[in-house]
């Protein structure tokens, strides 16, 4: 009977040091913005019922740690399996090609043009990622203050001058503190210097930071934030090319006109209530005419890496993610902008939506159609991340008077140049 | 106790002996001291290395097989001034500006530090009311984290922050402080004088309280006032007490860069960067990471280091021998 028992648990012990070698855990590197990592990790549950040998540990990092330390990890060889990214391109060189394991015509047909974002090149064509999060530059404004200030709200079509100086004369019969503020990045002011005619990449399909378009922003921009038109804290107050926005202005009332994105919805639909009425703005035009009415496209991705041991069963999780009921799911209830094609034809219907944030959200989509090729080729160059830097840079010490700003484009040349050079 | 280690070091004693035949007494010396030589090798001396050998290589790549030799050419780039006193004249100007910040920060930091270090253990020497409650109070900001520290002074600096809606309701002018170069600057050295003097404030707590009484004494007797007494006998038994703090503050003013990045990022525009958060900002925050630059950088900060650091050692061995 012992010797039975004895047979009998060491069976059991082999057994599960078996189920253990087969068990795989995939390590997710998410940042959350709103509830995304909440509801991809939901949607993972899913997939770990129908695939009990798969389970998916979500770190929750915050967004600073995607962009300065998973490339670091990467590179030194101890990066997750999966994560959700932004700088799409960047990172290309560390991504895992899904085609093997997954039907490449039907993400083709899913995700379209979003999918170059995630390759090195025109002569790239492998699968690389899913954009979760599809997003656009555009402008907030608060519609109260509008009201209050009898001031008309400028119609489609409108410049940014005319924001500004419609702004500038709420702000002024309102008493609120500022009448304008962007973003401090480089791709929000993309989506004023792309009106301004800027072309970011020259006849040979080089990048530059140089154009008469982007000199002619940059130019009004210094300008806006050295009168006082646009908010000089979100820009000026920072260094380096440090990120800074000015939501906490819009939700407080204290800004008539914020240049920010679709990803902003949610925050603005929960935290300013019924505090005022706000709206998303048609993307505002410039010198360059109706065609580069154009916000920047952007958001955030989910990637595999090739660094991963378990390459399949990263690409089984990304394909049931890509799917079109599940996809349909994490839109739905993180308000997102989806980039599925499948999804956008249907519809979204937004979870827990309210009126003012479904109608932001929809404002929005709208804009997805009529986006700038500038704005796709600039967001799916693989250095974007780099220029977007520079200009934040030099443009702040050109606004705090460091440099001049002939002085600022100059430097942002050089600094493209051994950018681009340390980067072959 | 002696009956639980006896047995333990006969235990011990066997295989000691054993390696003592095997090896001899010297380099027995050596295998005791293999342990923390690995450790020390493995966390300091390779890092250093590691840090000349990206110096002289460049790209964006972190893996040394990936990236190419380009020899003194980064330190040639940081070099590269028509005038090292004119950053705008400088190849890599944000490096000279966070250079000459950094100067101005150290001299400043420094002499405000030492100079309410001094007074402030000078007055906390006393026989006041309530001493051990000042004494701690002075030395609690050194507990704090230095993002807390930054975080906490930036809540009230900022545009609507605490300072200036009390101004606002005492009928002043608002500033905004972060947005004006000298105000971020002043400020962060301030900050930075805050939260660090309780350190320097205790040891030289410690040197007064080592100097002898019978001098004083002595010198009451002679009805020698309180002035003379400082010049003539507190500050030069200060003295190589003073030298430590004025070097130990020196070294740490270089090193500054969490609470001021924190405080300002090293704005407006760069007005704030120190040397340190370049190095960080090239190496770690920016797209490319030029890893090779931020090496080179880092040596040249080195050699000022080293620099002050012998300096010290100088100046302690004189005070030592007298």
């Amino acid at each position: 009977m012992t010797k039975f028992k004895r047979v009998l648990g060491t069976a059991a012990a082999l057994a599960l040091l078996a189920g253990a070698a087969q068990a795989v855990e995939l390590r997710f590197e998410c940042a959350q913005d709103g509830n995304e990592c909440d509801t991809m990790n939901a949607i993972f549950q899913k997939f770990t019922a129908q695939h009990p040998d798969i389970t998916v540990k979500m770190d929750l990092v915050p967004y600073k740690a995607i962009l300065e330390n998973l490339p670091v990890d990467l590179a030194g060889g101890a990066g997750p399996d999966l994560a959700k990214v932004t700088d799409l391109g960047g990172l290309h060189k560390y991504y895992l090609d899904l085609t093997p394991y997954v039907n490449k015509d039907e993400w083709e047909k899913s995700f379209g043009k979003t999918l170059d974002w995630y390759r090195a090149g025109p002569d790239d064509h492998g699968i690389y990622g899913i954009q979760t999060q599809l997003t656009i530059t555009g402008g907030f404004i608060n519609k109260t203050l509008f009201d209050q200030a009898k001031v008309a709200i400028p119609g489609p079509g409108a410049t940014w001058d005319d924001w500004a100086k419609a702004s500038v004369a709420v702000a002024k019969a309102t008493g609120t503190k500022y009448p304008m503020a962007m973003d401090r990045t480089g791709h929000r002011f993309a989506g004023m210097a792309m009106p301004y005619g800027a072309t970011y990449f020259d006849d040979k399909g080089n990048p530059e930071l140089g154009d008469p378009g982007f000199v002619a922003a940059a130019k009004q921009f210094v300008a806006w934030n050295q009168d006082g038109t646009m908010d000089k804290n979100v820009w000026a107050a920072q260094g380096g090319a440090t990120y800074a926005d000015a939501s906490k202005e819009f939700i407080n009332g204290d800004l008539v006109f914020y240049y920010s994105g679709s990803w902003q919805v949610q925050k603005f639909a929960s935290q300013i209530g019924d505090g005022f009425d706000w709206e998303v703005i048609p993307a505002p035009c410039g010198p360059a005419g109706a065609g580069h009415c154009s916000g920047m496209p952007g958001g955030s991705g989910v990637v595999g890496f090739k660094s991963t041991k378990h390459p399949k069963e990263v690409a089984q999780l990304l394909d049931f993610l890509a799917q079109q009921d599940n996809y349909a799911t994490l839109e739905a209830k993180s308000l997102n902008i989806p980039a599925h094609a499948g999804v956008a034809a249907a519809g979204v219907k937004y979870e827990g939506a309210s009126p003012a944030a479904a109608k932001a959200l929809n404002a929005f989509a709208a804009q997805v159609p009529t986006l700038s090729p500038v704005a796709y080729a600039y967001q799916g160059y693989k250095n974007n991340r780099a220029m977007f830097n520079i200009t934040v840079t030099r443009l702040t010490q050109a606004i705090v008077g460091e440099l001049s700003l002939d002085a600022a484009l100059a430097r942002m040349k050089d600094d493209l140049a051994q950018a681009l050079a340390a980067a072959k | 106790m002696l009956k639980l280690i006896t047995p333990v070091m006969q235990v011990v004693e066997w295989p000691m002996r054993a390696l003592q035949r095997v090896l001899g007494p010297r380099r027995l010396a050596w295998a005791f001291l293999a342990p923390n030589l690995v450790l020390f090798s493995l966390f300091a001396f390779l890092p250093v290395i590691l840090n000349f050998v990206y110096s002289a290589t460049g790209s964006d790549h972190i893996l040394l097989r990936d990236r190419p030799y380009v020899g003194a050419q980064n330190f040639a780039e940081l070099l590269n001034c028509q005038s090292y006193t004119d950053p705008n004249s400088c190849r890599i100007d944000v490096f000279w500006r966070a250079v000459w910040n950094t100067v101005t920060f150290v001299a400043l930091q420094v002499t405000f530090m030492v100079v309410f270090s001094l007074l402030t253990a000078l007055i906390l020497n006393r026989k006041i009311r309530a001493r051990g409650f000042f004494r701690a109070v002075f030395f609690f900001p050194v507990l704090l984290s230095p993002v807390v520290v930054a975080l906490v002074w930036k809540w009230m600096l900022q545009d609507q922050g605490l300072l200036n809606a009390t101004l606002q309701n005492l009928g002043f002018g608002t500033v905004n402080w972060l947005l004006s170069p000298g105000w971020a600057f002043g400020w962060s050295v301030f900050i930075s004088v805050w939260a660090h003097m309780g350190f320097y404030t205790l040891i030289l707590l410690a040197g007064l309280q080592a100097i002898p009484r019978d001098v004083y004494e002595a010198a009451a007797m002679d009805a020698a006032g309180p002035w003379r007494v400082f010049r003539r006998i507190t500050l030069p038994l200060l003295m190589p007490t003073m030298v430590v703090v004025l070097v130990l503050a020196l070294i740490k003013g270089v090193q500054t860069f969490d609470e001021v990045y924190a405080f300002t990022g090293g704005g407006p525009g760069s007005a704030t960067t120190l040397v340190i958060q370049y190095i960080y900002q090239t190496g770690f925050a920016g797209t490319p990471r030029l890893f090779g630059l931020a090496s080179a950088a880092s040596i040249l900060v080195a050699l000022v280091l080293v620099g002050l650091t012998a300096v010290q050692l100088w100046l302690t061995r004189r005070n030592a021998n007298g």
